[in-house]
C-alpha cells in the first residue's frame, strides 16, 4: 500500500512540472513582461524607464530560460523561469501588486473558504443521495417523472441566478440573514446560512440526476433480483443492497473534489463577500495581478492531483476487489 | 460603384457560415444512409426532444440573421468615394431597427410611459417640479397613460397574439395537408390523428410548442411597437433587443467551442487508442495535465494573457465589433482548448475497444494502411460518443459564459451577451424601488435556450446509445424502456469537479 502510494506520488511530479512550464508559457513567453508592463501602466504614455521600474519591482527584468551573463549555477537560478516559476514547488509563490506575501495570504484565507465550501459539500451530499434515493424508490411512477422534470429545470437555470435570487428574497424581502460579509468564530454562522443553502440548492439538478441513474443502474443488477426473490421487502433490497454499493462509484467521484474545497467558490465568495481564496481570486483577475494568479493555478492543479491520488486510494479501501498493482 | 452596404465577414461568422455547412452536409449524408438514419428517428419519437427542438429552430434563426453582418453606407454629398459607416450592422438589427434605434434617457420599467427616475421639469410659465418625466417612444402615443395603458396595452397583446394564433393555424393546416398527402389520407383523420398523438413523429408536441411561441412572439411583436416590452437599460436601450442579441452570443459559444476542440480530441483521442505504446503516453500525459488545471483557472490566465495580447496588437482589428469579434473567437478556442481532455480521454477508450474487434484485425490482415483503417473503420464508429459529448456541453457551455463574464475573463464588455447584460443589471439591485427586468429577462431567455439544449440533448442520447436501463414513464402506464447510459458530461465551469478514474 505505502509502494503504491510512493508511486502514485512519483507520477504526480512530471505533471506538475508540466503545469508549471504551461503557466510559465502562458505568463512569460506569450507576451513578454514589457507587454503586460505596458498594458498594466497604460498603452499610450508610458516610458521605457516606468517598463523597466515596473519589471525590476517584480523581479521580471531578468531573462527567461537561461542567464548568459552569470557563472556557473547562476545561469540558471538568476532567470525568470527558476525565480518565478521553479520557486512554487516550495511555496515561495512571491508578492502580490500590493506587496502582500502571496503564501501568506493563501493561508489565511484558507479557513474561510472551507467554511463554506464544506458544509456545501456534505450538507449537498446528504441531500442529493436521499432525493436520488426517493426517485429510484418511486421509479416509473409521477414522483420519478416529475423529479427528473425538476432536475433538469433545477440545471437549466444559472447558477447566478440562485446567488442573486436567493440573496434578494431571503435577505433582501424577508430580512433572515445578513446579504453578504463575514466574521470570526461563532459570529460567522448567521454569514454561511445563505452561501450554504444556496449552493447546495444550485448543484442539486445535476448531482440528484446523476445519482439517480447510479442508483437505476446497480438496481437493474442480478443481486438485486436474488435479493428480491429471496423475499426481502423492498425498503431492505434498497439501504442494505443497493444504497451501499451504489455508494462506491459516489463517494470515489466525491473524493477528488475534497482537496479543491480549499479554493473555494469563486463568484459565491465574491457575491456574499466572504474573504476566501475564490474572492481573492477574482480580484486578482480584476486587478491584473498577475502573480497571484500564476500561484492559484499552480495550487489549484496540486490539490486536485492530491485530490486524484486520494480517489485511487479511496477505490482500493472500499472496493477491496481492485488491488493495489 | 456606389453599393448601399458593404458586407463584413467577422471571424464568428465565417466559422458559423462553415459549421451550417457541416450541418448540411451531416444532412445530407445521414439521409443516404438508412443505418445512420435509424437513430435519428428514434430522436423523432420521443416528444420533449422534438418540442425542444422547435424552441432550437427559433433561437437558431435569430442567431442566424444576427450572423450576416454589413457596414451601411454613410450619406455624403457628391464625393464619388463611397464611406462605409463604422458601425456593423446585422440582418437583425434592421429588422429589428426600431427596437435599436429608440433609445430612452435611462431606465424604464416594463410597459412603462415614464421614466424611472424623477427628473426637474420647467414648466411653461417659469416654475419648476419635480416628477417622472414622459418616456421618448414608450408609450408615447398614449394622451392619458395612467387610464389608457393597461387597455392599450392587453389590446395589442390581443391582437398580436392572435395575429401569431392565425398564423399558427395556417401552419396546422398546411403540415396536415402535407402528412395527409404522403399517407393517402384525408386531412382531417390526419388532423386528428394529430391530435391524438398517434403519429410516428410526435407533431401535437411541436404543434403545442409552436403555439406557445408563435402566440407570444406575435403579441411582444405587436407590442414593441409602442413599449419597451421588458423595459430599458443605464443608457436607455432596449432590453428585448439586447435579450434578441445576446442569443448569437450564446449560440457561439456553444457550438464554436466544440468545433474548435474537435480536431484535437478526434486527432489525439483516437492516436492515442490506436497507436498505443509512447504515442498513447504522450498524449496521456498532455491531457491529464491540462485537465489537471482547475478549468475556470486556466480560462482565466488564458483570457488575461489574450487582453494584453490584444492591447498590444490593435492593428489585428479596424472596428470596435472586429475587436469584440475577435475576443469572442479567442474565447471559444480558450474554452475548447481547456474541455476538449473529457472528450479525449471517452475517444481513446473507444477507440482501444474498436482496435482489438475482428474486422480491423482483418483490416490489419488485408495490408490495409493505418490511416485507410482509421478514417473508414474507426471514425465512423466513434461518431456518436462525439456528437453527444457536442449536444451534452452545449448548455454547459451557455451557462459557463455569464460566469465567465462575471469574473471578467468572459466577452468583450461592448459586445451584449447574457453575462454581460446580468453584470451590469447586478450593480442596479441596491436601487430603490429595484431595476430587476434586465436581470429577469436575461435569466429567462437563457433557462428557455438551456433547457431546450437540456431536453434535445437528452433525446440524442436516448437514441444514440441503448446500454443500460433505465425507466421511464409513458401515458401514466409503467414501461421499461432500453436507454442511455448517461456519460459524465463536464460543462466548463463544472470542469473543476473532473473525476479521474485510474
Amino acid at each position: 500500500m505505502l509502494n503504491y502510494i510512493i508511486r502514485r506520488m512519483l507520477y504526480a511530479i512530471p505533471i506538475l512540472i508540466g503545469v508549471n512550464l504551461i503557466t510559465f508559457t502562458l505568463f512569460f513567453v506569450v507576451n513578454t513582461p514589457d507587454d503586460m508592463a505596458r498594458m498594466q501602466l497604460g498603452i499610450k504614455r508610458v516610458t521605457p524607464e516606468a517598463i523597466e521600474k515596473w519589471k525590476h519591482e517584480r523581479g521580471y527584468d531578468k531573462p527567461l530560460m537561461l542567464n548568459d551573463g552569470e557563472e556557473g549555477a547562476a545561469k540558471f537560478t538568476h532567470t525568470i523561469f527558476f525565480e518565478k516559476s521553479a520557486a512554487m514547488f516550495a511555496f515561495d509563490f512571491g508578492r502580490a501588486d500590493d506587496g502582500r506575501d502571496i503564501a501568506h495570504e493563501i493561508k489565511s484565507r484558507m479557513l474561510p473558504s472551507l467554511a463554506i465550501a464544506l458544509p456545501v459539500f456534505l450538507l449537498g451530499l446528504l441531500v442529493y443521495i436521499t432525493f436520488a434515493l426517493v426517485m429510484a424508490f418511486f421509479r416509473a411512477t409521477y414522483v420519478d417523472f416529475w423529479g427528473v422534470v425538476l432536475c433538469v429545470a433545477l440545471m437549466s437555470i444559472s447558477s447566478l441566478f440562485y446567488i442573486i435570487g436567493g440573496q434578494f428574497l431571503i435577505s433582501k424581502l424577508w430580512h433572515l440573514v445578513p446579504i453578504s460579509g463575514y466574521g470570526g468564530g461563532l459570529d460567522a454562522g448567521k454569514f454561511l446560512v445563505l452561501p450554504v443553502i444556496i449552493g447546495v440548492i444550485s448543484g442539486a439538478g445535476a448531482s440528484t440526476r446523476w445519482y439517480r441513474t447510479i442508483f437505476l443502474e446497480e438496481m437493474s443488477k442480478d443481486y438485486v433480483r436474488t435479493a428480491r426473490a429471496k423475499g426481502l421487502p423492498e425498503s431492505v433490497v434498497l439501504f442494505r443492497h443497493v444504497l451501499r454499493n451504489a455508494m462506491i462509484p459516489i463517494l470515489t467521484g466525491a473524493v477528488v473534489v475534497i482537496p479543491l474545497l480549499f479554493l473555494g467558490s469563486l463568484i459565491a465568495e465574491s457575491f456574499f463577500g466572504i474573504p476566501g481564496l475564490g474572492s481573492y481570486t477574482i480580484d486578482a483577475i480584476n486587478s491584473q495581478d498577475f502573480a497571484v494568479v500564476r500561484a492559484m493555478v499552480f495550487l489549484g492543479s496540486l490539490l486536485y492531483i492530491i485530490g486524484l491520488i486520494l480517489t485511487d486510494i479511496s477505490y482500493t479501501l472500499v472496493d477491496p476487489r481492485i488491488r493495489l498493482e | 460603384m456606389n453599393m448601399l452596404y458593404k458586407p463584413v465577414i467577422l471571424w464568428t461568422d465565417a466559422l458559423i457560415y462553415l459549421l451550417v455547412i457541416v450541418v448540411l452536409a451531416f444532412v445530407w449524408y445521414v439521409r443516404r444512409n438508412e443505418h445512420m438514419l435509424a437513430p435519428w428517428r428514434r430522436v423523432g419519437h420521443s416528444a420533449s426532444g422534438m418540442a425542444a427542438l422547435t424552441v432550437l429552430v427559433f433561437f437558431i434563426a435569430i442567431g442566424l440573421l444576427d450572423t450576416v453582418h454589413f457596414r451601411p453606407a454613410v450619406e455624403n454629398s457628391g464625393n464619388s468615394e463611397q464611406v462605409y459607416s463604422v458601425e456593423v450592422l446585422s440582418l437583425l438589427d434592421v429588422i429589428a431597427e426600431p427596437l435599436r434605434t429608440r433609445v430612452e434617457k435611462t431606465y424604464s420599467a416594463p410597459f412603462a410611459a415614464h421614466l424611472y427616475a424623477r427628473e426637474t421639469i420647467e414648466l411653461p410659465d417659469g416654475g419648476q417640479v419635480r416628477e417622472f418625466p414622459r418616456l421618448q417612444f414608450g408609450g408615447a402615443h398614449l394622451q392619458n397613460p395612467d387610464v389608457q395603458l393597461a387597455v392599450d396595452v392587453a389590446e395589442r397583446a390581443a391582437a398580436g397574439a392572435a395575429q401569431g394564433f392565425l398564423g399558427w393555424c395556417v401552419l396546422v393546416v398546411l403540415l396536415g395537408g402535407l402528412l395527409a398527402r404522403q399517407d393517402n389520407a384525408g386531412l382531417l383523420p390526419t388532423l386528428s390523428a394529430i391530435r391524438r398523438g398517434t403519429t410516428e413523429i410526435p407533431w401535437n408536441a411541436v404543434l403545442l410548442t409552436l403555439m406557445l411561441i408563435l402566440s407570444l412572439l406575435g403579441a411582444a411583436l405587436a407590442l414593441s411597437t409602442h413599449y419597451h416590452i421588458f423595459g430599458t437599460d443605464k443608457v436607455g436601450q432596449d432590453v428585448f433587443y439586447q435579450s434578441l442579441k445576446s442569443i448569437r452570443t450564446g449560440l457561439v459559444i456553444g457550438t464554436l467551442t466544440t468545433l474548435m476542440m474537435l480536431p484535437f480530441a478526434l486527432l489525439l483521442g483516437i492516436m492515442a487508442g490506436y497507436f498505443r505504446g509512447w504515442v498513447d503516453d504522450v498524449i496521456q500525459y498532455i491531457y491529464t495535465t491540462l485537465s489537471s488545471i482547475p478549468g475556470v483557472l486556466l480560462i482565466a490566465a488564458a483570457v488575461l494573457m489574450m487582453q494584453v495580447y490584444m492591447e498590444t496588437h490593435p492593428e489585428l482589428f479596424d472596428t470596435i465589433a472586429a475587436r469584440a469579434d475577435l475576443r469572442l473567437l479567442f474565447l471559444c478556442i480558450i474554452l475548447g482548448v481547456t474541455s476538449w481532455t473529457g472528450l479525449c480521454r471517452l475517444l481513446r477508450g473507444e477507440t482501444l475497444k474498436l482496435r482489438e474487434m475482428e474486422y480491423i484485425q482483418a483490416a490489419h490482415a488485408f495490408g490495409v494502411s493505418h490511416w485507410r483503417i482509421i478514417s473508414r473503420h474507426i471514425l465512423p464508429n466513434v461518431m456518436h460518443i462525439v456528437l453527444i459529448a457536442t449536444v451534452m456541453d452545449f448548455s454547459g457551455l451557455v451557462l459557463a459564459e455569464a460566469v465567465l463574464s462575471y469574473v471578467g475573463v468572459g466577452v468583450d464588455p461592448s459586445m451584449i451577451s447574457f453575462g454581460t447584460m446580468i453584470n451590469a443589471a447586478r450593480l442596479e439591485m441596491a436601487r430603490e424601488p429595484m431595476v430587476w427586468w434586465a436581470l429577469l429577462s436575461a435569466f429567462g431567455f437563457m433557462f428557455a435556450l438551456v433547457l431546450s439544449a437540456n431536453l434535445f440533448a437528452d433525446a440524442v442520447q436516448d437514441a444514440f446509445n441503448p446500454r443500460v436501463r433505465t425507466w421511464s414513464l409513458k401515458a401514466g402506464k409503467l414501461r421499461r424502456t432500453e436507454r442511455t447510459k448517461t456519460p459524465e458530461s463536464k460543462p466548463v465551469a463544472a470542469a473543476a469537479k473532473d473525476s479521474n478514474p485510474p
